[in-house]
Order: C-alpha cells, then sequence, then structure tokens
C-alpha cells in the first residue's frame, strides 16, 4: 500500500518529469541525445548518484559509452566489452536481461580493465527494444544500488531502450535504402557501359531496360528528324519481329542475326542477337537482349574470303607460271640450277638433273663423279654469297656421271633479291665450253691460215707490183721507144722526100723535054728512074702511114655511112686496074646490110688495099667483094679471089711489116710488103677483125669482121 | 706596080728543089725569085711584093711557119697568096700550115708541074 501511496505522491511531481522525460524522446532523433536526458533525469529524479549508458555498435558487438551523469571522473575510458565474449560476467549479466548488481571485483578488473564509475557495486540494466528475442541495444550502470533508483533506472531503461532500438532500426533501414539506390546507378552505368546495346523486354517485347546504345537505335525523342524516327520505327519493328521468333524457338539462350538500320547515318548495320530468358522471373518472364554489331565483321569476313580468293587465284597463277618457268628452263640445253640462301639447290632443268643427281642403279664412278660436280658447283656458287657482285662467272670442269667425259663449263650465276636487297635465290647457268674452245681453235688455226695467207697475198701484192711497175717501166719505154722509132721514121720520110722530090721533078722536066729533045733510048732510061722514084715513094707513104699510126696521131672519126656506096666507090677507084686485068670482078651485097659506124676513111682504106692485093694476086679468074651481115650484130665485108693463094704456114706471116711470101729481091709482085700490115694496124683501130682463109694455087678470102658499132 | 710576068718566090733551103721549081717556072713564062731562109723569105716578099710564094716549111732560122705567119700578118704582103709545099706528109702538118695562112698545101714529092696548077689556080682566084 505504501508503495502506492508513493506512487501516487510522487505522481505530481515525478509524472511531470516523466511525462516531460518521454516528450523529449520522442522528440530527438539523436540516440545520444536521448541516452544524456535519460542518464541527467535518473540523477535528478531518480535518485541515483551515478549513471553510464552504454550501446551496443551498429556494426560490431561491442559497448561503447553513449551518455554520462553524475561521474566524478569526466574523461572516463570503458574496458574491453564485447558481447561475443561470454567469459566476461558482465556480457553474461546483459545477456541474462535481467536486472542485476554487478561488482567491479579486484579479479574482473584486473582482467578486463575498470569501469569509469566509482563505486564498486553497480546496479546494470540492459537496454532493449520491442521485439525480446533480439540481442540487447546497451546497458544502463547505475549508482548507488537500492530498490528505489532500480525502479526508476528499469523505467527508463524500458524507455530509452525503445528509443535506442528503434533509432538504430531507422538507421539500419536508411543504410540499406542508400546502398540499392547506389546499387541502381552502379548498374546503370555498368549497362551504359557495355559497348554492345543491351536491352531487357518483358514478354510482351516491351523494354524494360535499355542501355544508352540500345536507346540511340530504339528510341526516338522529342524534336527528332522524320528520317531518324522512321528508321527507329524500322528498327522497333525488326526487333519485334526478332524477339517473336525467340518466343517461338523457346530456347533458353537464342542467337541470330539482327539486321538494323543506323538513324543517324542511315546505313545498313547487322547486328548478332543473343537473347535469353532472365533468370529468377518465371511468373513474369522477360529476355535480356544483347546485340553484337557484326557489320565491320561480316565485311572484314567477305574481304578475307575475297582475299583468300585472291590467294588462291594468285596460288594458281604462281604454279602455272612455275610449271611453265620449269617447261621452259627444261628445253634450254644449257643446265640451269637454282639455289636458295643456304645453299640448296630448289630447282633445276633435266640437263642439269643429268650432272647432279644419281640415277637408279649408278656405278661407283658414277656417284664419285655426282659428288665432285656438286662440290664443284658449290665452291662455284659461294663466290657469289660473299661477292658483293650480282653476279659471278667462273669456269671450271664437270664431269658426265652416264659418259664420264669431263666437261668445261662457263657458270654464270646471278643473285635474285627482294626489293630490300636481301638474297632469295641464286640462278646458275652453266654453259658447255667444249664448242667454244673448239671454235676458239679453229678460229686460231683460221687465223694462222689466214695470216699465212695473207702473207702470201702480200708477197704475191708486192710481186704483182714490182711486176708492173717493170711492166709499166717497160711499157714507157716501149712507148719512148715506138715514139722515137714513128719520129725516126717521119724525119727519114721528110728527108727521102726531099732528094726524091728533085729527082722525080727533074726527070718530069726531062721528060717534058724542058732541058732539049731525048732520043728513044734516053727516054725509056729516063721512065725507069721515074718508075724507081715513084715506087720508092709508095713505100715511103706506107712507112709514114705506119709511124702515123704506131705514133698514135692517126684519130678515129666515126660516122655511120652506107655499106653499099663504099663498095662501088672502092670498084671505081680500081677501075683503071680492073680493066686493065680482065678479071671478073663482082659484088654482093646482101639485103639487110645498109648502113654501119665506124670510120668510113679507114675502112675504106683497107678494102681498096684488098682489093688491089686480089687484083695483084690474080692472074685468071675473079675477084669478088661481098658484104654479109654478122658475126652477132656485126658486119663482114669479104674480097674473094682466084689468085695465086697462100699455104697455111704463111698466113700469119702476111700480116707482118715487109712481109710478102716471096720477098727475095727478084720477087714476081710488086708493092712495098706493106699493105697488109698497115691493114691490120687500121682494123685494131677501129675496132674490127682482119683474118684469112687461103689455099695454095684456089685462091684468097681476106675478111674485115666490123662491130656494128663502135666498142 | 705592073709587071710583064708573074712574079714567084720559091722559099727552099735545099737548092736543087728551089732552082728545079724556079727553071720549070721560068720555062713556063713566070718570073722567079728564090730565098733559101724564112728571113730572107720575108725580106724578099716585102721588097718584091710577088704575086704567088711558094714556101717550104722546114727552114733554117725562121721556118715555114713562122715566115707564113709574119707575111700574113702585114698589111703590104697580106694579099699574097702562099702554096705552102712540104716534106711534113704527117695529117697535122697541112692543118697547122693552112692555120698558119697558107692558102694551099701540096706534099712532097710534088711534081713541078702540079705545083704550076695550083699556083694557076690560085692566080685565076685573085683575078675578077
Amino acid at each position: 500500500m505504501g508503495r502506492s501511496v508513493v506512487t501516487r505522491l510522487s505522481l505530481t511531481s515525478k509524472s511531470e518529469a516523466k511525462l516531460s522525460l518521454l516528450e523529449a524522446l520522442l522528440g530527438s532523433d539523436e540516440p545520444a541525445e536521448c541516452a544524456e536526458r535519460g542518464v541527467d533525469w535518473l540523477v535528478e529524479h531518480g535518485g541515483a548518484e551515478e549513471v553510464l549508458c552504454l550501446q551496443v555498435g551498429a556494426k560490431d558487438p561491442r559497448l561503447v559509452g553513449l551518455a554520462a551523469a553524475g561521474l566524478r571522473n569526466t574523461h572516463y575510458e570503458l574496458p574491453e566489452i564485447d558481447l561475443e565474449r561470454p567469459d566476461n560476467p558482465f556480457t553474461a549479466a546483459i545477456l541474462g536481461r535481467q536486472v542485476v548488481v554487478f561488482e567491479q571485483t579486484r579479479d574482473w578488473r584486473r582482467r578486463f580493465g575498470r569501469l569509469p564509475l566509482s563505486a564498486e557495486t553497480l546496479l546494470l540494466v540492459p537496454l532493449f527494444g520491442e521485439r525480446t528475442d533480439e540481442l540487447p541495444i546497451g546497458a544502463l550502470l547505475v549508482a548507488p544500488v537500492a530498490a528505489k533508483v532500480a525502479n526508476e533506472a528499469r523505467w527508463i531503461a524500458e524507455a530509452l531502450g525503445k528509443k535506442l532500438a528503434s533509432l538504430r532500426r531507422f538507421e539500419a533501414l536508411s543504410d540499406a535504402e542508400r546502398r540499392l539506390s547506389n546499387q541502381n546507378a552502379e548498374l546503370q552505368h555498368i549497362v551504359n557501359a557495355v559497348s554492345d546495346p543491351l536491352l531487357l523486354t518483358d514478354a510482351e517485347g516491351r523494354m524494360i531496360v535499355a542501355n544508352s546504345r540500345a536507346e540511340t537505335l530504339f528510341a526516338a525523342l522529342d524534336g527528332e528528324s522524320d528520317g531518324r524516327r522512321r528508321a527507329i520505327a524500322l528498327n522497333n519493328m525488326l526487333f519485334s519481329a526478332a524477339l517473336a521468333q525467340v518466343a517461338l524457338s523457346g530456347k533458353e539462350i537464342h542467337r541470330r542475326e539482327l539486321p538494323l538500320v543506323d538513324p543517324s547515318e542511315g546505313s545498313d548495320l547487322l547486328f548478332e542477337m543473343i537473347a535469353s530468358v532472365a533468370a529468377g522471373a518465371r511468373e513474369n518472364p522477360a529476355l535480356v537482349c544483347v546485340l553484337r554489331n557484326v557489320t565491320d565483321l561480316r565485311a572484314a569476313t567477305e574481304e578475307l574470303e575475297s582475299n583468300l580468293h585472291k590467294l588462291r587465284a594468285a596460288e594458281a597463277n604462281v604454279r602455272r607460271d612455275r610449271d611453265r618457268l620449269e617447261l621452259v628452263i627444261d628445253s634450254v640445253a644449257d643446265p640451269i640450277l637454282v639455289t636458295d640462301p643456304a645453299g640448296n639447290i630448289v630447282l633445276m632443268n633435266t640437263p642439269a638433273e643429268r650432272l647432279f643427281t644419281l640415277r637408279a642403279g649408278a656405278n661407283q664412278d658414277a656417284q664419285r663423279a655426282v659428288r665432285a660436280n656438286d662440290a664443284q658447283f658449290s665452291s662455284f656458287v659461294s663466290n657469289l654469297f660473299f661477292a658483293a657482285a650480282p653476279r659471278w662467272s667462273a669456269e671450271f670442269s664437270l664431269v658426265d656421271p652416264i659418259s664420264g667425259e669431263t666437261t668445261p663449263v662457263e657458270g654464270v650465276a646471278g643473285r635474285i633479291s627482294t626489293e630490300q636487297g636481301e638474297l632469295t635465290a641464286i640462278v646458275t647457268i652453266l654453259h658447255d665450253r667444249r664448242e667454244a674452245i673448239e671454235k676458239a681453235r679453229l678460229y686460231e688455226q683460221l687465223k694462222l691460215a689466214s695470216s699465212g695467207l695473207e702473207r702470201k697475198v702480200a708477197e704475191a701484192t708486192r710481186e704483182l707490183v714490182w711486176q708492173n711497175e717493170l711492166l709499166q717501166r717497160q711499157h714507157l719505154a716501149l712507148e719512148q721507144a715506138s715514139k722515137l722509132k714513128s719520129q725516126f721514121l717521119a724525119n727519114v720520110s721528110h728527108e727521102f722526100r726531099t732528094p726524091l722530090n728533085a729527082i722525080l721533078g727533074y726527070t718530069s722536066m726531062l721528060l717534058q723535054s724542058i732541058g732539049g729533045p731525048l732520043t728513044a733510048h734516053q727516054r725509056k732510061n729516063l721512065e725507069r728512074v721515074d718508075s724507081n722514084g715513084r715506087h720508092l715513094l709508095a713505100i715511103i707513104n706506107d712507112i709514114l702511114d705506119i709511124s702515123k699510126i704506131e705514133a698514135g696521131r692517126s684519130s678515129v672519126e666515126n660516122g655511120d655511112f652506107d655499106v653499099h656506096e663504099l663498095v662501088t666507090e672502092v670498084i671505081a677507084e680500081l677501075e683503071p686496074l680492073i680493066s686493065r686485068s680482065r678479071l671478073e670482078v663482082g659484088s654482093e651485097i646482101e639485103a639487110s646490110v645498109t648502113t654501119v659506124r665506124s670510120d668510113r676513111k679507114k675502112v675504106k682504106q683497107i678494102v681498096l688495099n684488098l682489093m688491089s692485093n686480089a687484083l695483084k694476086f690474080t692472074a685468071q679468074g675473079s675477084i669478088r667483094i661481098a658484104a654479109l651481115a654478122g658475126p652477132g650484130n656485126g658486119l663482114t665485108i669479104a674480097v674473094f679471089d682466084t689468085g695465086i693463094g697462100i699455104a697455111p704456114e704463111h698466113h700469119s706471116k702476111i700480116f707482118e711489116d715487109f712481109r710478102q711470101v716471096d720477098s727475095s729481091p727478084t720477087r714476081e709482085y710488086g708493092g712495098t710488103g706493106l699493105g697488109l700490115a698497115i691493114c691490120r694496124r687500121l682494123a685494131g683501130l677501129i675496132g674490127a677483125k682482119l683474118s684469112v682463109e687461103s689455099a695454095l694455087g684456089v685462091g684468097s678470102c681476106f675478111k674485115l669482121e666490123l662491130p656494128r658499132s663502135v666498142p | 706596080m705592073s709587071r710583064e710576068k708573074v712574079l714567084v718566090l720559091v722559099v727552099d733551103d735545099f737548092a736543087d728543089n728551089r732552082e728545079m721549081y724556079a727553071e720549070y717556072l721560068r720555062f713556063k713564062g713566070f718570073d722567079a725569085a728564090e730565098a733559101a731562109t724564112g728571113h730572107e723569105a720575108v725580106e724578099l716578099a716585102n721588097s718584091l711584093l710577088p704575086d704567088v710564094i711558094c714556101m717550104d716549111l722546114s727552114l733554117p732560122g725562121m721556118d715555114g711557119w713562122e715566115a707564113t705567119r709574119r707575111l700574113k700578118a702585114d698589111d703590104r704582103t697580106r694579099h699574097i697568096p702562099i702554096v705552102v709545099v712540104t716534106g711534113h706528109a704527117f695529117d697535122g702538118d697541112g692543118q697547122s700550115a693552112l692555120e698558119a695562112g697558107g692558102d694551099r698545101f701540096l706534099t712532097k714529092p710534088c711534081l713541078p708541074e702540079e705545083l704550076l696548077s695550083s699556083i694557076e689556080s690560085l692566080l685565076a682566084r685573085g683575078q675578077p
């Protein structure tokens, strides 16, 4: 009963204090402020001397001081009170959820530290929230230990415990919200950071989430161009169609190609769409779609394919070229070898194979020959590996493994380099030098023979020159002698004529009886003087003719003349002789013979001479002069007689100077003996030919063959 | 100047020929003067002014060609016809004699009657 009185008594003052404390707790959101109000109230109104309020940390299970009142030592340090250490009696007391008396024993202090309250015996009041299954939120340590204080402390603990727990709950709740929103923002960030368009749609294809890449393809903003809008509408249509396909397929993960349009550029894009059903959303199925831009990939693939195609074509070309090359080098008779930069033979033609490869069943000699050839060739090619020159040639000998014959060859090797100058191959051609050597030998022989010949020719030429000189000298001497002779003869002729002139002149005067009348005997003798003088004159005239011709003072004057006319003229001039001879003289001129081109005067002189000879040497019978065509296109004038004739052995003699067949002083026939000699010379001058056919006692035929035109 | 007889100047270094022609011409009614050299011939031709000259070519000193040329170059003697009588019988000789100014050309041996007919034909030509 007493108790109720006290209660009632204190009701008037304590009720107001409790009410104001509850109001204060209600109005504060700060745990420290609330705790401070509580502990202060206990000291002011609850009879406590020292009060300390501890709170369990929000994150770790440790008790931390929140507020204190009445403590002598305001700078208090709390011992380590860990709620997870149940060996601490303090912890056990709190977890026991009962208001207990706790004593800071010497042993406790030593193990766990000293509490900041000066009293050793304390009331320990755990603070709890609404829910009894939860851990305590804190504790109140109050001194002195008294029932009255304990009651007030319990009341405070209840009010403060609930307040602190609610504050702690609120605090925890807002932390979780913040975290969630942060996580959301991060997620959006991540989603946007994905370079591929990413979409989350519901079962009907409505977009729930889209990253910025996806938005540029599928989301139209206000105020965008019509082109863009159309492109986006088209994209949405295409996407929806693709989604429908996905839904039909029923697969968890679906891949397909999705052609779209770039809304900003209008160009075609190709995406690979990977759609998967979002896990954990069975009642409300959603699709996650990732679109990978494969436009470039497609182009790259196409390019790759085209490149591959080209490569194949190039390879085929190369193969064809190589085949052709092999055909070409095989058709070359000289051995050709291609060596790689390591010195290995990579290609050779058939003639090279004969020298550098072993045939099946080759004997030891052949093997030796191939090895020797290899060594020779390697040493030759090695020159080019070290030399800077692009070409190398040398002569060496190889052995034919089949015939065993040693062949001298000239090797010509050339470097084949890349544009960067890197050696890629060496091509060598081996030229068989046997032919060249043989040629050189033959050439040497030829040269020798030729030089011998040259020497002989030179000798002969020298001889010829010498002979020629000699001849020329002789010719000059002869010419000079001839001229001298002609001059001499001309002088002689002059010197003959001068006295002959007097002889013939005086004789003529005597015969004209200028010196008085003559007896018959005198006249007869004078006539003999006259006759011999005239003969002498004839000789002198003939000699003069010859000397004129030989001195080159008888010039040829050509012209066309009538042959018939000439013959008639000759016969007319000889008429006195003809009529005296009583011979039958006739002429025959062929119809085709008309004119001829020659020196008329000389032709006439010759014909006249031949005719007078015929008259002289013919006692009876006939004389005939004929003009015939030929030989060739020439003309022949022939004089036939039936005279004494000329023996064959004399045929050539009669054309010599001062020749008659009978050249004895007592000869039967007159004449100077120079007639035919003159005729021969004249014929030579006009390019004609004079010849004779005759038989002793039968007659003679003299022929003058004239060329039709002057040579 | 008129003369009864035609005067012929006979030029020849060989006396027998010269005298033979002169004797014959005189026998035939001519007057004959004689010269043995070219100089003599030119001198006599100038002094006597003969009607005809009979000229040999081979003469000592001035030859017959030169003498003929001189006579034909002189106005006083140019008109006198000259008969060249020579032992030179080459074709060129006659030509060269005519070129020198000779009016006739005769080759020795030349009978006196041949010379006479030449002279007569020359004189006949000279008369109207």
